[in-house]
């Protein structure tokens, strides 16, 4: 065998404008098939927003209490029934799941509409967005409890695949 | 982390209130992981049938439910406890140890639906802690 020659590697461009690093990887969209389509908007044309929101929030702080640290000025969230009966925290229940219009009425660009809240979680609520994720599983559970037999596995895998692109989006321009 | 005895009461207390559905309740779990996360049927692919309902599925979520009630009747000593099961999974080469949050997740998907107003915020976080350390448990042997 000959001796292995040495690698050498490109040397970085100056400039951050330099054709090297224009991101060439084709557009990828997320396809949704009708059924998923068809599913996502019956959950949220049925949604009860005052009733999910506030427990779905309000059950992250107490499965996940880590989360709490993002409501600092939101009152006493002592324990679980302090927590489940706080206002402040049935108000933004509310607001996070309303949030989730955005992606419901675009679902095909979800990234783009998310831009904006996303660089908002990020600067400006400096949140961690591994806990984009705990808050989709909490909602998941609320809405089987709500649903009851009707959550199928079928309705499951949907939902999921929403909320996965809906945190993935969120979490995007983090840096 | 550990389980605290208020854990402890919380999974006896909703296992107290569940353990009739148990069946019922593994095999839908089990249905659901296979069916939501097509990945974790590499796991399974010398069943017969991996359809959501099959016999293999319904017997194998009865297996996987009486392995939950060996763990809340040895819930202060899980590590002992599942030794055997321990050795069985790492024979079976089921050692994807950060899989075992999908059935976790599974499983709650599952008793939600069937006892919505028992699974409150505080039998979740409880239940949460103890699939997580029967998992841990389960893997002991895995490397």
């Amino acid at each position: 065998m000959g001796a292995v020659r040495g690698i050498s590697f490109p040397r970085a461009p100056a400039s951050r404008g330099h054709p090297l690093y224009r991101k060439t990887r084709a557009a990828k969209m997320v396809e949704w098939t009708d059924f998923e389509r068809e599913t996502i908007q019956n959950i949220f044309a049925q949604m009860d927003y005052e009733e999910i929101g506030p427990a779905a929030l309000s059950r992250c702080l107490v499965v996940y209490p880590w989360t709490q640290r993002y409501f600092g000025n939101f009152g006493n969230l002592y324990n679980a029934a302090a927590i489940k009966s706080n206002p402040l925290i049935a108000v933004h229940g509310k607001t996070i799941l309303h949030g989730l219009d955005r992606a419901v009425k675009n679902m095909d660009d979800i990234k783009t509409a998310y831009k904006e809240l996303s660089v908002l979680h990020s600067e400006k609520l400096h949140v961690d967005p591994d806990n984009f994720k705990l808050l989709a599983d909490c909602l998941t559970i609320v809405l089987a409890a709500k649903l009851g037999s009707s959550f199928t596995p079928d309705i499951q895998a949907a939902f999921q695949k929403f909320m996965a692109v809906v945190v993935n989006s969120l979490g995007r321009q983090y840096h | 982390m550990s389980l605290t005895e208020k854990d402890k009461t919380a999974v006896k207390t909703l296992w107290g209130k569940i353990s009739k559905s148990a069946d019922a309740i593994g095999a839908d779990a089990l249905g659901r992981m296979l069916s939501v996360y097509p990945q974790t049927k590499t796991y399974f692919s010398h069943w017969s049938d991996l359809s959501y309902g099959s016999g293999p599925v319904k017997a194998h979520g009865k297996k996987v439910m009486s392995g939950v009630a060996l763990a809340v009747s040895k819930i202060d000593d899980l590590t002992a406890g599942l030794q055997d099961l321990s050795e069985l999974h790492a024979f079976q080469h089921v050692s994807n140890f950060h899989r075992n949050k999908i059935l976790s997740h599974c499983i709650m998907v599952v008793i939600a639906t069937l006892f919505p107003k028992d699974f409150t915020p505080e039998a979740h976080v409880a239940t949460d802690k103890f699939l997580s350390c029967l998992a841990l448990a389960l893997s002991e042997k895995y490397r």
